[in-house]
């Protein structure tokens, strides 16, 4: 591919969006969707032949850790992990340093991200410092485009500041309060999730009601409010189980699993290794499997990574000591395809519904999640559903080497990525 | 055996030759100078995150008596103040030259990380609420020297307490059971684990429904901080619902033995007549201590010639 091409051609793929599942080229020329058919023609080609054409992913959740701790992860490497994982957009959570809780940091995270090879979307905070007691400036980083609060890490304890955030975003259009749904109080002093296995290796444990009560009191305050409520990364089957009643009844409330809660389990802390650290914890077998139900029935609208970068010396510590989380951006699509669309959980369109198009609708970003259609942002990726391969945490764009998956053998990776018309992504290789 | 992490890197097996070796080590400490020349040349260093008196001091006699070099670290007198992480502590304390790590650290599997950093053997002298392997074999070998080395079988072992937190009863459960005794932790709801799923024993909350019919109570010290976070109402609660007060004592079997680990809080866990009395092998556990652990470090560093 020429550096930049203002025209190409996606030839030979099985496109997959919202109007469907059909063989067809798809035309891009200044940045946008221009024909979408059999055998379009057009130079230069970008190959598609056995893979899947899609809207861009888009991710609800990921640790961009900058401003404040750039040596683990920047917006510039962070988002080139998102391009070769095969999203177009990511919503980079608060919990910097400084925290998004002010326009300022706000913008210059903004400013950060119009150079990346991935759009770079900020969320900001519901709380000043993510303290959980005075509101963040909601209307002015709703001004320079913020769409989803959240103080995510930690979460909105008090219930009557949950409330009257979700009042006060209701005068903000398009904003949704995105709540980590775990209560300290009894989660308190708990690194692994609270069970047969923690029990067993005595690490303190954090008990799967600790979301499920959080859960479910949100789900009152979004029916008492009626604002929306989005709970981010769920890992229990009760609370699958409350947001599920909760749609039924017709609360407006949406939900995001990791795929690290739908891939692994508590087993996996055997070993005292803090790469399998997370919060909320990975769960039991029957959790796994509730998550995967929640999936297959809608209840469960997104995937999102919690992609959250450490330095080696920091997992390079006793468990109890290590800090949570892992990264996930670069192994997202392969996992949902091994875990969720090769069993059957999922058709291969829904599965890119909750990667691509209905976290789009939540964060409200008209620009991506499709359709593939003439007109509309050329915002693409072209996945290859059979290329098998090992992940080498040495080979990931990330700055950080946390993955849990290092040596696992999985299947499906990111061919192309295509942002705003031009291929950030070209055949596995970031282009910048 | 490169390292000795949990009980379950022995099996029964593994144990019964611990034990053996044990015992000859015990005649060593008996002797009018009581050290051999097994682990000339090695050096052991006791590398210790946690206050402790009585676990390292009994490693460092057991090491000196085998005539091995010590060296000691404790946190509070090290480069952890300075912020010298847990992984650079160990590589530059392996770096002079050690050929065991005796590693108490209070988190859980702080041990097993050590171990896969370095190449010097690694045994677990506490970690976290985890295990304590080395108690385990001490107490059984106190327990053998008492009761003969057949009255594992069947032995009816109730372990009272603070469960949850306690890595002695983590490493003890897997150890009695690995002998063949029958094992019942008992306390109340809030200190005994969130789960008992793989846990080779039994539960109950009711100590004086358990008592009669146990060959060895075993008690844990309780610790006063259990009452800031809400577990206990208050010690004297406690002693009076699960405390080896001198009456539940007076209700045991004839032969049964009490045992504790120890700090004891005497008047609160245990009685100090019963401490003191005539069933207690509370201080016999202390005195078998050094001997298990000269039988760990030999069998971990010594050359398989005869030991003595």
């Amino acid at each position: 591919m020429p550096d930049r091409p203002d025209q190409f051609v996606i030839k030979g793929g099985r496109v997959v969006d919202t109007n469907g599942d059909r063989v067809a080229d798809v035309l891009v020329q200044g940045g946008v969707v221009a024909a979408v058919g059999r055998r379009v023609e057009g130079a230069p080609v970008l190959d598609a032949a056995g893979c899947v054409v899609a809207p861009g992913l888009v991710d609800l959740h990921v640790h961009l850790r900058e401003p404040g701790d750039e040596d683990a992860e920047t917006i510039e490497t962070g988002a080139r992990a998102a391009a070769l994982g095969g999203f177009t957009a990511v919503v980079a959570m608060p919990n910097t340093r400084p925290p998004l809780d002010d326009a300022a940091v706000v913008a210059s995270v903004l400013a950060a991200g119009r150079t990346a090879p991935c759009d770079v979307v900020a969320s900001g905070c519901i709380t000043k410092g993510r303290a959980g007691g005075e509101l963040a400036p909601m209307g002015e980083l709703h001004a320079l485009g913020v769409r989803i609060f959240t103080d995510d890490g930690a979460h909105v304890g008090d219930a009557g500041v949950m409330r009257n955030a979700l009042e006060y975003a209701g005068s903000l259009p398009g904003a949704v309060i995105a709540q980590h749904a775990e209560d300290p109080t009894l989660a308190a002093g708990g690194h692994m999730h609270e069970g047969a296995w923690s029990s067993r290796l005595g690490i303190p444990g954090r008990p799967g009601a600790a979301e499920a009560t959080v859960v479910a009191r949100d789900v009152m305050l979004a029916e008492l409010t009626d604002t929306p409520v989005h709970f981010l990364h769920l890992s229990t089957a009760a609370a699958v189980d409350i947001v599920r009643d909760a749609k039924r009844r017709g609360i407006s409330v949406t939900a995001e699993v990791a795929p690290h809660h739908f891939t692994l389990t508590d087993a996996e802390c055997r070993t005292f290794d803090p790469v399998f650290k997370v919060h909320p914890p990975l769960r039991t077998d029957a959790d796994v499997a509730a998550i995967k139900e929640g999936l297959a029935d809608g209840t469960i609208d997104a995937i999102a990574t919690d992609h959250a970068p450490h330095v080696p010396e920091a997992k390079e510590q006793p468990f109890e000591e290590a800090p949570p989380g892992m990264l996930g951006l670069e192994t997202a699509f392969a996992l949902t395809l091994g875990e969720l669309v090769e069993p059957g959980v999922l058709g291969l369109a829904d599965a890119l519904a909750c990667l691509s198009w209905r976290p789009a609708a939540i964060a409200g970003l008209d620009g991506h999640g499709g359709p593939i259609e003439p007109g509309r942002p050329a915002n693409l990726c072209v996945v290859d559903p059979a290329v098998r391969w090992e992940v080498d945490p040495s080979r990931l764009a990330s700055r950080s080497r946390n993955t849990p998956y290092a040596g696992r053998k999985l299947t499906g990776r990111v061919r192309h990525t295509v942002l705003h018309g031009e291929p950030v992504v070209v055949d596995g290789i970031a282009q910048r | 055996m490169n390292d000795l992490l949990s009980i379950d890197d022995l099996g029964p097996a593994g144990i019964d030759e611990l034990l053996a070796l044990s015992e000859s080590f015990v005649e060593v400490t008996r002797r009018d100078i009581p050290k051999i020349p097994a682990l000339r040349g090695k050096t052991i260093v006791t590398l210790f995150y946690e206050d402790s008196t009585r676990t390292r001091l009994s490693f460092e006699t057991a090491a000196k008596r085998l005539t091995a070099d010590t060296m000691s670290f404790t946190a509070a007198s090290s480069a952890v103040g300075k912020g010298e992480s847990l992984l650079d502590t160990v590589r530059t304390i392996e770096a002079m030259g050690v050929d065991a790590m005796v590693v108490r650290h209070q988190c859980a599997g702080a041990p097993h990380r050590i171990a896969s950093w370095i190449d010097a053997a690694v045994v677990n002298a506490g970690d976290g609420r985890h295990e304590h392997p080395t108690q385990a074999l001490l107490d059984l070998l106190t327990l053998r020297r008492r009761l003969g080395s057949d009255a594992f079988r069947g032995l009816r072992v109730g372990i009272v307490g603070d469960v949850r937190h306690s890595r002695v009863a983590r490493s003890g459960v897997k150890a009695f059971d690995a002998v063949g005794a029958d094992v019942t932790v008992i306390g109340p709801p809030t200190l005994l684990p969130e789960s008992l799923d793989g846990w080779p024993a039994r539960a109950t909350t009711d100590l004086d429904d358990a008592l009669p019919e146990l060959d060895v109570v075993y008690l844990l010290r309780i610790q006063r901080e259990r009452l800031g976070s809400a577990l206990l109402p208050s010690l004297r609660e406690y002693t009076s619902r699960y405390g080896l007060t001198a009456e539940r004592a007076a209700r045991l079997k004839p032969d049964t033995v009490v045992m504790h680990p120890g700090p004891m809080n005497r008047g609160v866990e245990i009685a100090a007549e019963v401490a003191d009395g005539p069933a207690s092998i509370i201080t016999e556990q202390v005195a078998n201590g050094v001997a298990v652990r000269m039988a760990v470090l030999w069998s971990l560093l010594g050359s398989g010639a005869p030991v003595a």
